[in-house]
């Protein structure tokens, strides 16, 4: 935690997504987070590295668990943090997304952390800032901190990424932790399989480097790591599946189909689950094989990390936007 | 005389029979053996030296031995409208028509999109040990158009095939959804073509008929637009579709062109397409109305040529039972669909009789075409295959004569047709279930 010094590991003056990171940045971002997590677990979890430093968290879509981490993980770094969310805001009286980051940035921020329903809704407000923006989700494009924070489960659970077996399960077509993660495994070298009904995976998505299964016993074959995604009703316009029975009875995890896994198989989730939807709930309890609870606390150390390198970035690089 | 379970089947020898299996090419004289349920043996020399003892024999008398029939499209009416039909009448009509094999349509009440009313229906059906039964599930709950059905879980209780019956599935995006969610586990699904919009209210072809008639007529383009437009979705989707009762040239053509394209489309048609067209309405007949309506003599012709060329994969009979109160009403306002479980051989057979097409030719639309359509191990001769068999004399004239037919309801658009072709046995699972004496 080099306080001083500018970051040429990581020049990046916003962190909107992954497509676009090396496995250098990616790398040196986990390391960072490694480090923090171990800090996490001590007696004293405050530091001055962001004193006099204003982090808003601005959550145009509810969540209370993204925003409870960053907002963790910017207090234990010494940050004075404030919770926006469009409830109580000017947006509810009909202020844009661009008004409102601009009424904000005249109050200068050092950090903007963004959650919006729209995909491309951060980079445009990140256009129209001074100060750096993160990405806490938005739409179905990306959500990278989610992605990193998984990416640090797997490699403190399996030494690394290179070489997994990842299979990633469920709503594909409608998440942006699916498309993070795909960029992120790629990148550092695992191998990443879809599984889903058809409805469920977006087209072309094979040309990002993918395999795709619709048999989920077939796709769980050998796999490392089985990452289950949940069932978004909220997202979903339309028929694409017919109930929550049939989806749970064929791509639901339970242990008969998990046992095509390898013995060993670690299971993720990035909350919150739907027991009975998409993960039956013994399985989910495994805490032998689940890897859940670790995925929350990996969650406020990478976010710490991602908070330290932003806010040092920006005097120093004026590379624009990520 | 449906077949006595209880009764030991033993070893039953077809002698002096002129054996047809399109699905091999077979077309000899010959004999063929089963034994319990299956085909033991059969071809043109068993039993040249006779038959060995313990063995009982039925003499063919020289007519056709075939597989049982295979119609991919009835509509059975049970549960829910038994005073149209029943699994048992529908039964009894179908061996008198040589099928051996139906596959009913999920417009029952209530509809086939849960398991229970599959099973209710193969157990029914199995009790009544006359034809084999399945069935079609729906694509959408209720047949609404609007939320899939558990394609999945239907498939897994016995549901060989997906439809919503007399209805398309209009909304393309539905319909999108619906070929790709049934293509996650390989499923076939079923459209009835009618763009429900521009065939509403209409009550037959659209054209000089309808207008003299004074009656509201449906647009060829509604059939054309169909297809047309779920060609493309499967395209886009990777599914695989069959389009029913193909009864316009641009359709058709369509198909072929798709096929051509190695896309996964098929189709058929039914014996009205290709035996009538639209002026056998007459003065408002209601037997003839039907959908998709009889059309114009061009469109005839057009599934005459389709069926001939290979276009067209199979004829099914489209069988719609009606009772009288539902025909008997001014035409705008009779029910739509004719009955043809007995009459789907001897009209189909038209094509050998006037010399059109090959005997082999027009049982193939009959049998393995329908069968392989699909994915029914039923339709052919094979050592170990049940013993699904019809007998019929292919040239023994009749006439069709509505209330003589065994189906509950007499709505036959073929009424007083002269016909030729009569089944003389049936035979499922080894056990004689139909038979006619002379």
């Amino acid at each position: 935690m080099d306080g001083n010094a500018p970051n040429r590991a990581f020049a990046h003056r916003h962190l909107l997504g992954i497509e676009g990171l090396s496995a250098d940045e990616i790398t040196y971002l986990l390391d960072l987070a490694d480090t923090y997590f171990e800090f996490n677990r001590g007696p004293d979890k405050k530091l001055d590295m962001l004193r006099g430093c204003t982090v808003m968290n601005l959550f145009f879509e509810d969540s209370t668990r993204t925003r409870t981490s960053f907002e963790l993980a910017g207090k234990r770094l010494g940050g004075d943090v404030i919770n926006m969310s469009v409830r109580s805001s000017s947006i509810k009286k009909g202020e844009t997304v661009i008004d409102t980051a601009m009424t904000l940035n005249a109050m200068n921020p050092d950090v903007l952390i963004v959650r919006h329903p729209d995909s491309g809704a951060v980079e445009l407000l990140s256009q129209k800032v001074t100060c750096s923006v993160i990405n806490a989700g938005d739409g179905s494009h990306e959500h990278p901190t989610q992605a990193l924070l998984d990416a640090l489960t797997i490699r403190r659970r399996r030494g690394g990424l290179q070489g997994l077996k990842v299979a990633i399960c469920g709503d594909i077509v409608h998440s942006r932790v699916a498309r993070s993660n795909i960029h992120l495994l790629n990148t550092m070298g695992a191998r990443v399989r879809l599984i889903a009904p058809r409805t469920l995976i977006p087209e072309g998505v094979e040309r990002l480097g993918v395999e795709v299964f619709y048999d989920m016993k077939e796709g769980l074959e050998d796999c490392d790591i089985v990452m289950m995604l949940r069932l978004q009703s909220e997202r979903m316009h339309g028929n694409f599946f017919p109930s929550i029975r049939e989806y749970f009875h064929f791509f639901g995890l339970d242990y008969e189909k998990l046992a095509s896994a390898k013995p060993d198989a670690l299971i993720m989730h990035p909350g919150p689950m739907n027991r009975g939807v998409e993960i039956d709930s013994e399985v989910a309890d495994d805490f032998g094989r689940s890897a859940i609870r670790e995925q929350v606390e990996m969650g406020v150390a990478v976010r710490m990390a991602c908070l330290e390198l932003l806010t040092l970035n920006r005097p120093e690089t004026e590379q624009g936007n990520l | 005389m449906a077949g006595k379970p209880s009764e030991s089947l033993g070893r039953v020898a077809y002698v002096n029979a002129r054996l047809v299996d399109p699905a091999s090419g077979l077309d000899a004289p010959g004999a063929l053996l089963t034994e319990g349920e299956v085909i033991a043996d059969f071809g043109a020399g068993l039993f040249s030296e006779g038959v060995p003892e313990g063995i009982k024999v039925v003499d063919c008398g020289g007519h056709c031995l075939i597989p049982g029939l295979v119609d991919i499209r009835v509509q059975l009416r049970e549960p829910g409208e038994e005073h149209k039909g029943t699994l048992a009448s529908g039964g009894r009509a179908a061996t008198a028509g040589g099928i051996t094999t139906m596959v009913c349509l999920p417009n029952t009440v209530p509809v086939i999109d849960d398991m229970s009313v599959v099973e209710f229906i193969a157990r029914r059906a199995r009790l009544l040990g006359l034809t084999k039964v399945y069935c079609y599930g729906a694509v959408t709950k209720g047949l609404e158009g609007r939320a899939l059905a558990e394609m999945g879980m239907l498939a897994e209780a016995g549901a060989v095939a997906f439809t919503d019956g007399v209805k398309a599935v209009g909304d393309a995006q539905v319909m999108r959804r619906a070929l790709s969610y049934a293509g996650t586990y390989r499923l076939l699904i079923v459209q009835h073509p009618e763009e429900s919009s521009l065939a509403e209210d209409g009550a037959m072809n659209a054209g000089e008929t309808a207008t003299r008639l004074g009656l509201q007529g449906i647009p060829r383009a509604a059939e054309i637009i169909i297809v047309e437009r779920d060609i493309r979705l499967v395209e886009m989707t990777g599914g695989r579709i069959h389009f029913a009762h193909v009864s316009t040239a641009e359709a058709i053509e369509a198909v072929a062109r798709a096929k051509a394209r190695g896309l996964n489309v098929t189709c058929d048609t039914a014996p009205p397409y290709f035996a009538l067209n639209e002026t056998a309405v007459g003065d408002y007949r209601t037997f003839a109305k039907l959908s998709p309506p009889l059309r114009a003599e061009a469109d005839r012709q057009a599934v005459v040529d389709g069926l001939k060329n290979g276009t067209i994969d199979a004829i099914a009979s489209d069988h719609a039972p009606h009772d009288e109160d539902a025909k008997r009403l001014p035409f705008a306002q009779a029910a739509c669909g004719g009955i043809g479980l007995e009459t789907l051989l001897p009209v189909s057979l038209e094509f050998y009789q006037n010399g059109q097409m090959s005997l082999t030719d027009v049982l193939r639309l009959l049998t393995c075409g329908p069968a392989d359509v699909l994915g029914l191990s039923a339709g052919r001769l094979e050592k170990g295959l049940p013993a699904d068999l019809t007998l019929f004399d292919p040239d023994r004239a009749w006439k069709v004569v509505a209330d003589d037919l065994l189906s509950k309801s007499k709505n036959s658009p073929f009424d007083g047709r002269p016909v030729q072709g009569r089944v003389l046995r049936t035979v499922v699972d080894g056990r004689a279930v139909y038979g006619r004496e002379g």
